[in-house]
């Protein structure tokens, strides 16, 4: 592709939308960042009960483990 | 003890410090890619909340904690596209040419703000800051932690489906 072609949408680009330069923050973002940073939960991770699943179908399907299980422990 | 070190050794008020430094910046860059000032005060809150929850892999002594910040910006950002494939925002105020009627021009500004939201996040992000908005490469390159190269491999690609998505919609640059 030329460099004319790549002009040319750019020039359609630039006259089609407006220009974000110059857009500055209206308000402090401190306060909702706070709020963030007081939501944070303890939160288990998908293969953590991907896991948890397994081993209860397990325990479900062979609870011939059980005992075994137990002994381990 | 540094400004970065007590950030990156999970220090609350430092982190705060660099929030108040950074928050403007980033949000400017966010609204770039994004074009929407609401979702991008948002953004800029999941920014540093990422940051806040990497400080632990922050190197202090690398100190460009800006470069950093805009790396995770761009790809919040491009998550955003990712999720709301919305289209881009016309602006209010038309001028009407004495070629094009308003209409037309309206009907064309949306042909355009169409084929832009069609494009992959990745790219139309590489688009709006190199066409758009003209960033120079090298600092969109940074941003996207890939090289120059990739980029005007991605504004080709771009401007290639924009030709083709724009021509078939009777629009010819």
């Amino acid at each position: 592709m030329k460099e004319p072609e790549i002009e040319d949408v750019k020039k359609l680009l630039k006259d089609a939308l407006p220009a974000a330069q110059g857009v500055e923050l209206q308000r402090d973002l401190w306060p909702a960042m706070l709020r963030r940073l007081d939501q944070r939960t303890f939160r288990v991770p998908w293969w953590d009960w991907a896991l948890l699943a397994a081993l209860a179908g397990a325990l479900c399907l062979l609870p011939g483990i059980i005992p075994a299980l137990l002994y381990q422990l | 003890m540094e400004l970065l070190e007590r950030f990156a050794a999970g220090d609350v008020d430092a982190f705060e410090s660099l929030f108040r430094q950074h928050q403007g910046e980033v949000y400017r860059w966010i609204v770039l890619i994004v074009r929407n000032s609401a979702a991008a005060e948002d953004l800029t809150v999941e920014t540093f909340w990422r940051m806040h929850r990497a400080h632990a892999r922050f190197d202090p002594a690398k100190g460009n904690c800006g470069a950093w910040l805009r790396r995770i910006a761009t790809n919040v950002a491009i998550d955003h596209l990712r999720q709301a494939r919305h289209e881009v925002p016309l602006p209010d105020d038309l001028p009407a040419t004495a070629q094009q009627p308003l209409g037309e021009q309206l009907a064309m500004r949306r042909e355009i703000s169409r084929a832009i939201s069609e494009l992959s996040p990745r790219v139309r992000a590489v688009v709006l800051l190199a066409l758009v908005e003209e960033e120079p490469y090298e600092r969109i390159a940074k941003a996207l932690g890939i090289s120059e190269s990739a980029v005007k491999v991605r504004v080709f690609r771009g401007v290639r489906f924009l030709r083709k998505t724009l021509s078939q919609a009777g629009v010819h640059p």
